[in-house]
């Protein structure tokens, strides 16, 4: 999967405070989350971000709460992968399980603010057409990969062999 | 090799027949937990799912159900905890809709530890007060601050809303094996200087991703001797250096704390016993060792926006106080409202500062009231309130505006976590907490 987009250049320790503030977590609607994310830092942020952008970071990224309403925010605001130093474990937990496409590059220092990347989330390998420069990312363990491959935990799930007698059937439960 | 007390935890869920730091493996948890804010986000992925029932098979009304018709059994209703806790006793009408959403799923799979306001109280304080979490229990929280449990040694960690709803599918969740990193405390407490302490230390030698994706498990001799509730906070608080999970080695204070919370007989005290020599391996494999010798420990306090900006509070006598906040899932139990109320008894709190308590569940509650400590808080000028998680994560009962600097009891001091972002949160002890509301600026216990 290739994914093309302008470069949000943010700090480390970036928490799910910031990223969505206690106070909105009264909605699940990505949509909604999405329009206050990280406005206690950047009131500006969701102004600024274009359908299809990446967020670059430093250390930590989505350290915190176990908020899934983050990633979820997230992705609500049009940000399509998060290149980051390092995660933290719950926010790396949740990217995986809600499919939202993340990488971990000790590289992120080059990229600058606006930048166009075009990331191969296949091999890992980040294009920066601005400055017409290539990192790595850490390539997914095999286990990892094949929840990303079935789209999130919950379609991995319930195709695994253990959970035949359950299957995906949309919103309708009833 | 050996095996430290979380691989042999991790290891005893599994069909595996050994495992090593740095696997993916698939658990079996003794115990799935959400709240109101993580719980709905779990119940609706669930409910995307439906279970094709047994061929034939009647239902209540005497109709044989068809394939996709009923809705989805959690795997184990035993083993599903709800506790609407942030925003309860509900604080706005959407906060309303998110508590129902638990009430209804809870009544529909007739979930057994589901606690409605009046039973309620903050689910890490919560479930080891209600027996429900104990050694060798293998834990998963949509809360981060679910390792909290690791000072009874049970592997205890938080995850998102969607491991919630698989958990709720077969109860499985999916772990890479962490490596452990050991903490060693050696010498004698000072007086005032408690577990809190030792975790703000801790973090501030290391920092916040410190321990990232690792396991810290405390010991030493300091440990040893640490009364219950301190271990509840220094476990508490290992998800701000980024553990997976803290843990402590069952000894004899918490096995007297069990019996205390599931009694001497019975199956759950039975299942609990087996565990009363879990211990990590002398040949266990360590990513790193600490060893600090804490007996010149002085009161600390985390200063904004990081727990890991710590200083001792003696340092911070010029820090002026608008809010004091006494609680949460880290120093809401009964000897942290003790302490606090010992310092405050007939003493009355700086004129223009709200000080706010509130203790962890009902029955810390009750003590509270029981032992004068509810009429020590009033009296001081203190509010005691019902037990919230809301005023911690900036949710209700004591939101700070703008330019405010409150010192709390809680576990995070993040920008805006506890309202504006334009406001200031510091963290320390109780006894710290409580002699700064008297005197309305960061104080040590000792100049009370």
């Amino acid at each position: 999967m290739i994914i093309k987009g302008k470069v949000h250049k943010l700090g480390d320790d970036i928490n799910t405070d910031d990223i969505i503030a206690a106070k909105y977590l009264v909605s699940t609607d990505a949509r909604e989350l999405g329009k206050h994310c990280l406005e206690s830092i950047r009131p500006d942020f969701t102004g600024k971000v274009s359908a299809g952008d990446i967020i670059v970071a430093g250390k930590n990224f989505g350290c915190g709460s176990s908020r899934e309403h983050a990633p979820l925010a997230i992705k609500g605001c049009g940000i399509q992968a998060v290149i980051a130093k390092s995660f933290a474990g719950i926010f790396f937990r949740n990217a995986i399980n809600i499919g939202l496409p993340f990488l971990e590059s000790t590289e992120v220092d080059a990229i600058q603010e606006g930048d166009l990347l075009e990331i191969d989330l296949s091999n890992g390998i980040i294009k920066n057409l601005t400055q017409n420069r290539n990192y790595s990312a850490q390539a997914f363990p095999k286990f990892l990969q094949e929840i990303i491959m079935a789209g999130g935990l919950m379609s991995w799930v319930t195709k695994k062999k253990d959970c035949q007698g359950t299957v995906p059937c949309g919103d309708s439960p009833l | 090799m050996g095996h430290t007390i979380s691989e042999k935890i991790l290891l005893s869920h599994t069909d595996k027949k050994d495992i090593k730091p740095g696997e993916f493996i698939e658990a079996n948890v003794d115990l799935a937990l959400g709240n109101d804010i993580t719980a709905p986000l779990a119940i609706a992925e669930f409910k995307k799912v439906c279970v094709i029932d047994a061929p034939g098979r009647i239902g209540s009304a005497g109709v044989p159900l068809s394939a996709g018709t009923v809705p989805s059994k959690v795997f184990d209703r035993k083993k599903v905890v709800l506790v609407p806790d942030h925003f309860a006793p509900a604080k706005d009408l959407k906060s309303a809709n998110q508590c129902r959403i638990l009430a209804d799923f809870a009544k529909e799979q007739k979930i057994e530890n589901y606690f409605e306001v009046g039973c309620m109280g903050i689910e890490h304080a919560l479930l080891p007060e209600k027996g429900l979490v104990g050694p060798g229990d293998l834990v998963i929280g949509a809360d981060s601050h679910t390792c909290t449990y690791g000072a009874l040694g049970a592997y205890a960690s938080g995850v998102g809303s969607t491991d919630l709803a698989r958990a709720f599918i077969d109860g499985k969740c999916w772990f890479k094996v962490p490596r452990s990193i050991k903490f060693v405390y050696t010498g004698k407490l000072n007086k005032w200087v408690g577990g809190k302490d030792l975790i703000l230390y801790t973090i501030g030698k290391i920092g916040v991703d410190g321990a990232l994706y690792r396991v810290m498990e405390f010991s030493g001799e300091v440990i040893r001797r640490l009364p219950i509730d301190d271990r509840f906070a220094m476990c508490n608080m290992a998800i701000e250096a980024g553990a997976r999970a803290g843990i402590i080695e069952p000894d004899d204070i918490t096995f007297e704390y069990m019996r205390e919370v599931v009694g001497s007989g019975g199956s759950r005290a039975a299942k609990y016993k087996k565990f009363s020599n879990l211990r990590s391996d002398k040949d266990a494999v360590y990513e790193r060792a600490y060893e600090w010798d804490v007996s010149k420990l002085e009161p600390l306090v985390a200063c904004p926006h990081l727990p890991s900006n710590v200083k001792f509070a003696s340092e911070l006598k010029n820090v002026e106080l608008n809010q004091v906040v006494i609680g949460s899932c880290t120093n809401g139990r009964i000897s942290d409202l003790r302490v606090a109320a010992k310092i405050l008894k007939g003493k009355k709190v700086k004129s223009g500062l709200r000080l706010i308590v509130f203790p962890a569940t009902q029955k810390i509650y009750l003590e509270a009231v029981k032992e004068g400590f509810a009429q020590v808080f009033v009296e001081a000028g203190g509010v005691f309130s019902t037990p919230t998680c809301g005023p911690c994560l900036g949710g209700h009962m004591g939101i700070l505006t703008a330019g405010e600097v409150c010192l709390a009891t809680t576990n995070r001091n993040f920008i805006g976590r506890m309202g504006s972002p334009q406001s200031f949160v510091y963290l320390s002890n109780p006894a710290v907490a409580a002699a700064s509301a008297i005197k309305g600026r960061i104080t040590h216990p000792d100049a009370i």
